[in-house]
């Protein structure tokens, strides 16, 4: 079986907005290269080198090695060139140029730390400092703050300009997930290009002039009451405190040390490629089994593996995209095509914000997340004999939308809150810290049963093209009746797979199989229908691609002929999320979805129908099957139309 | 301080007639029109007198993209405290004006002009829709203009948005797509990288005018007048502590002296050259000249008598820039608050010599390191001051509170 990559529909996905990309090429890419085609000569420091024309002083001198300080550029953002830290002097210039903004289009001598440029840098923190109000050892961001570092880089020993001894602003509370703390905040306007350039959201934005301005919100309400779709992506870029994730560590810590809950905490993909970051260990290094270990010994009474509900997410979404299919192909009844993934909170609040009237595309399937904690309270309290309301469950998510998702009010089918508590893969490693654990140094262990098993296909959830791919394994054994393995090498859909923010793919249908699995037998009597289906599947990671996808399915263009399209809030997918480590980046991104597809290769199971304790679920607990009565119930849910204004 | 804006000198302007520029124009290749502009030596009238043919010469070697255009665009945001010469341009030369701008579209090969207009001049809309009307009527604007096949070449209005920062030409050209007026990173500049990504000339009023007058004259006959570094002449708005403040024209490389004696302001103790991001002159340096190589302006001219106090001068520069920094980069946003607040302290006799030394300092930061001329400019007013008035200042006893 081949699948098609269609580059050709995709098109440009790049996102800086036109009028704020040099004409001569913002990055040192080859990309900038190509389009001038040219190379020049930049002397730094006294050392010289060609470099593709359009590149910036601040890449140029990287690639010489010769470290350039900064504070509001972000390899992930357009220029800005406005915190002036990275100034350094122009031979010829009268005035010192930001590195970071400067395109090198004709031969160019630099000086990157004369006197003149030191002043001028350390003036300039000096002048944010003046400006800030925060004490560092109540800081989130203690020891990893650029502020912080900057201030330490250039020998700040003193106030020269003063200090803010007072807050002078309230810190924004009301989101369940970013808290905005202003008094921290040095107006380098990351999270204002994250929001609007990034994702495409808008929620932030600069207000105010001179001294007066602020980052704030639509008639500066509070966040919580905004199209904030609660991505975090503005907390991973912020450099200092001034945005951070809602900390539900304390309530944690309380569950555990009551000695009447039984604390169960399950533990999703992509904070294990992520949590040695923040103990000094480079990304991509997976953490997974020292981590059971870690938070056994940190006090939880069960660790859990998300790949568990992440399997049955597929067999329920998967159900869910074949009986649409039916009903569209063999009922001709109406229904909603494409089908969309409802996995990621973000995106299906970005849905909620901006195309409300697309949410009956939406996957009724809830998010592993909640699925977890819906059977955690039912069925695995049933097995324990464990009264639901003295179970305690944690959500050890990469993200700071399921905190949100976790408190939406329709998430308590099992009578309780289905999810109590959601936590960042920044606070997880805060706790393991303060039990005086050194997460690399731990021995490893497994997941505890039943819900333990490892499994590929819920690991790479973690990754764009992860649930796509997931997906189609599952449904490709299904219905073509042949194992993926020999369809696909390794069972590698590798096509589903990538960074570019968009991925359009064709997957001819050739052959069935005479046989339906007696899971699903019920719901369809055979997969002839299905036979020379060309079936047309997206891929969409960061929602400003998001928009892309739906402008295209608006207008009737090739994306609305798709079946089904993975979107994810974040870029990257699930391991860029809004409660990972910081810093991030394309690179670290990489590295961790490395490690996400080494986890999937060295699975045992590899596929969701053939996950043990999904396939037990089934047989003891959801025995009208996928997408039947009790699973309806307990997990599938439904959307609220939002809108984007907002009053 | 109150701007009069009566015309006081006769001006060059009366003496053109309307259209020959125009006309000249028409009949010369685009090269040939610039080379006659870089031939007069002009530099642009809105303060940072950059020479007008080279600015033409790149826009008019910019490559558009494909399906882009070239835009002129004028600017007449003039925000600079003290300067209402563009206004009395406006008001009595429009015609010349935009005459200019078509000169420049025809030379640059662009279809599109905009008028960027001051929101306090809105008064003077109808006035100039009115010229404009009447311009397309003798078809000196629309399609094939004068009868020269091919060029196609308009002129719209659009009002600023308030802001003084919004001169600047990258944040007008922001505020012309509808962004926040904040000024954008140059390079790259507009010439390559203007309104709508695409090549822009932005010159101000004045030096459009000029442009009108060179082609109908000669660049030989302005560059003739003026210095040899700043050639031709010049439209002042002269304010304050002066009997007769108006808009007066003279020949670039007049002393400030000479200014002074024609405008009553003889007795002055300073002058403030250039508007608040210009330079305070004392009187011992009223023989210096009005020109890019001595004392630069766009205008503006600000008489000091004798019974001014110059820290309260400062202070009224200072908080001026603390009320239009955009507030995107840090040394102009954070810095000029800082230099109020020292200038505060100085007030109450509680600035240290130390700390005005670290001011001082900061005051060169901000000259190097801020993002546009705004913050590069805004120390510029206190430095003088407090470099030729420092016995004034520092002379104040402290007060006891
Ligand atoms: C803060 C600031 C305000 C400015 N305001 C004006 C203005 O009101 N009018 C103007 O013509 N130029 C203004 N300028 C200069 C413009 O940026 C630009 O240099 C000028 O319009 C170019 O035209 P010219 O070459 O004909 O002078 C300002 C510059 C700065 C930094
Ligand atoms: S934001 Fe940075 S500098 Fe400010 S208090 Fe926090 S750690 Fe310290
Ligand atoms: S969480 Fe996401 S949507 Fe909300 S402000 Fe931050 S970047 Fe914007
Ligand atoms: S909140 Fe953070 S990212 Fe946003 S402007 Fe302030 S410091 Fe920068
Ligand atoms: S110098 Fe001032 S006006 Fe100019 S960009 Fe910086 S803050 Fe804005
Ligand atoms: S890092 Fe270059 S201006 Fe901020």
């Amino acid at each position: 079986m081949s699948a098609e990559i269609r580059q050709d529909v995709v098109g440009d996905t790049s996102r800086a907005p036109v009028s704020q990309i040099p004409k001569l090429g913002k990055k040192a890419t080859g990309e900038a290269a190509g389009y001038i085609g040219g190379q020049v000569s930049a002397t730094i420091d006294g050392h010289e080198l060609k470099v593709p024309l359009g590149t910036t002083i601040l890449e140029a001198a990287k690639s010489m090695g010769i470290r350039i300080p900064t504070l509001c550029h972000h390899p992930d953002l357009c220029v800005a060139g406005v915190c002036r830290v990275c100034v350094v002097e122009v031979e010829g210039q009268r005035t010192l140029q930001a590195a970071c903004a400067y395109p090198i289009t004709a031969p160019i001598k630099v000086y990157t730390h004369t006197q003149k440029v030191r002043r001028a840098r350390r003036h300039v923190v000096d002048l944010l400092l003046s400006e800030h109000y925060g004490e560092c050892y109540t800081c989130v961001r203690n020891n990893n703050c650029e502020l912080q570092s900057l201030a330490k880089e250039f020998g700040v020993d003193f106030f020269r300009f003063g200090h803010v001894t007072e807050p002078r602003f309230e810190i924004d509370s009301s989101s369940y997930s970013v808290i905005r703390d202003p008094n921290k905040c040095v107006l380098c306007r990351r999270c204002v290009r994250t929001c609007i350039d990034v994702q495409e959201v808008g929620a932030l934005e600069a207000s105010g002039r001179s001294i007066g301005t602020r980052i704030s919100t639509y008639l500066d309400k509070p966040l919580g009451e905004v199209v904030c779709i609660n991505c975090g992506q503005c907390i991973n870029r912020c450099p200092t405190g001034a945005l951070h994730a809602k900390d539900a560590s304390d309530d944690v810590w309380r569950a555990i040390e009551d000695p009447t809950k039984h604390v169960v905490i399950q533990t999703a993909p992509s904070p294990r490629a992520g949590i040695g970051e923040c103990f000094g260990l480079p990304p991509g290094v997976p953490m997974t089994f020292q981590m059971n270990t870690a938070l056994r010994l940190a006090g939880f009474d069960k660790v859990f593996d998300t790949n568990f509900s992440a399997d049955l997410t597929i067999i329920e979404e998967g159900t869910e995209l074949l009986l649409r299919l039916y009903k569209a192909l063999v009922a001709k009844e109406p229904v909603a095509f494409p089908q969309f993934t409802s996995c990621s909170p973000g995106w299906v609040k970005f849905l909620e914000h901006f195309y409300p009237e697309y949410i009956p595309n939406l996957s009724s399937a809830k998010s592993p997340q909640q699925m977890f904690g819906a059977v955690i309270k039912t069925y695995y309290a049933q097995k324990t004999g464990i009264d639901p309301k003295d179970i305690v469950t944690v959500a050890l998510m990469p993200c700071s939308a399921k905190k949100f998702e976790c408190n939406r009010p329709e998430m308590d089918a099992s009578g309780f809150k289905d999810v109590d508590y959601g936590l960042t893969t920044r606070e997880l490693a805060q706790m393991i810290k303060e039990a005086g654990i050194h997460l690399p140094d731990m021995p490893k262990s497994d997941f505890d049963d039943p819900f333990g098993t490892r499994t590929g296909s819920g690991v790479i959830f973690g990754a764009m093209g992860g649930v796509m791919e997931a997906a189609l394994r599952t449904v490709l054994e299904l219905v073509t009746g042949k194992k993926v393995e020999n369809l696909f090498e390794n069972a590698n859909i590798v096509p589903v797979r990538g960074f570019d923010g968009v991925r359009y793919v064709e997957l001819p249908v050739t052959e069935v199989s005479p046989t339906v699995e007696p899971l699903i037998a019920h719901l369809v009597p055979n997969w002839d229908f299905l036979k020379g289906v060309t079936l047309k599947l997206a891929v969409a990671h960061g929602t400003a691609n998001a928009k892309k996808v739906l402008e295209d399915i608006k207008a009737g263009g090739p994306f609305s002929k798709c079946h089904f399209i993975e979107f994810m809030a974040c870029p990257g997918g699930c391991l860029g999320g809004g409660g990972q480590p910081i810093p991030t980046s394309p690179e670290i991104r990489a590295a961790r979805a490395k490690a996400i597809y080494d986890e999937d290769a060295a699975s045992e199971v590899r596929k969701s129908h053939e996950n043990p304790a999904v396939v037990e679920l089934y047989r003891e607990f959801l025995t009208d099957g996928p997408c039947g009565h009790v699973s309806h119930r307990l997990l599938h849910t439904h959307y609220t139309p939002r809108g984007k204004y907002i009053d | 301080m109150t701007p009069v804006s009566s015309k006081k000198t006769p001006f060059t302007f009366d003496s053109i007639e309307p259209e020959s520029g125009l006309k000249a124009a028409l009949g010369k290749s685009r090269a040939d029109i610039i080379a006659e502009i870089s031939a007069s030596n002009l530099r642009g009238r809105g303060g940072a007198g950059f020479p007008t043919g080279t600015k033409w010469n790149l826009a008019a070697a910019a490559k558009v993209p494909p399906g882009g255009r070239k835009f002129v665009v004028c600017n007449a945001d003039e925000g600079e405290p003290g300067t209402f010469k563009d206004r009395v341009i406006l008001t009595e030369y429009a015609d010349l004006v935009f005459e200019g701008m078509t000169i420049a579209g025809l030379a640059i090969g662009a279809a599109d002009g905009i008028l960027y207009l001051r929101g306090e001049y809105l008064y003077l809309r109808p006035h100039l829709e009115g010229v404009l009307a009447r311009r397309r009527a003798a078809n000196l604007l629309g399609k094939n203009v004068a009868g020269r096949d091919g060029f196609d070449f308009d002129i719209r209005i659009q009002m600023g948005s308030g802001a003084y920062v919004c001169g600047e030409e990258t944040a007008l050209i922001e505020s012309l797509e509808g962004n926040r007026g904040e000024p954008r990173n140059r390079p790259p500049f507009p010439v390559d990288t203007g309104f709508d990504g695409q090549p822009t000339v932005v010159n101000n009023v004045e030096t459009l005018a000029w442009v009108a007058c060179i082609l109908a004259r000669s660049g030989q006959w302005f560059k003739s007048a003026g210095t040899a570094k700043s050639a031709g002449f010049k439209l002042f708005s002269v304010s304050g502590d002066c009997t007769a403040p108006g808009v007066y024209e003279f020949p670039l490389g007049v002393t400030v002296q000479e200014l002074l004696d024609k405008v009553g302001g003889s007795g002055a103790k300073a002058v403030q050259i250039g508007g608040a991001s210009g330079h305070c002159i004392p009187a011992s340096e009223f023989s210096r000249r009005i020109a890019f190589e001595d004392i630069a302006t766009g205008g503006s001219i600000i008489v000091f008598g004798p019974g001014r106090d110059m820290l309260t001068v400062a202070k009224n520069f200072m908080e001026f820039f603390v009320e239009e920094s955009c507030g995107q980069c840090t040394p102009c946003r954070a810095g000029n608050a800082r230099l109020l607040e020292g200038i505060e302290m100085l007030e109450r006799g509680e600035c240290s010599m130390a700390y005005l030394r670290e001011l001082l300092g900061l005051c060169e930061t901000m000259q190097v390191a801020s993002k546009c001329g705004l913050g590069q400019s805004s120390p510029n007013a206190f430095m003088s001051i407090l470099k030729h008035f420092r016995d004034e200042i520092m002379g104040r006893t402290a007060v006891a509170h």
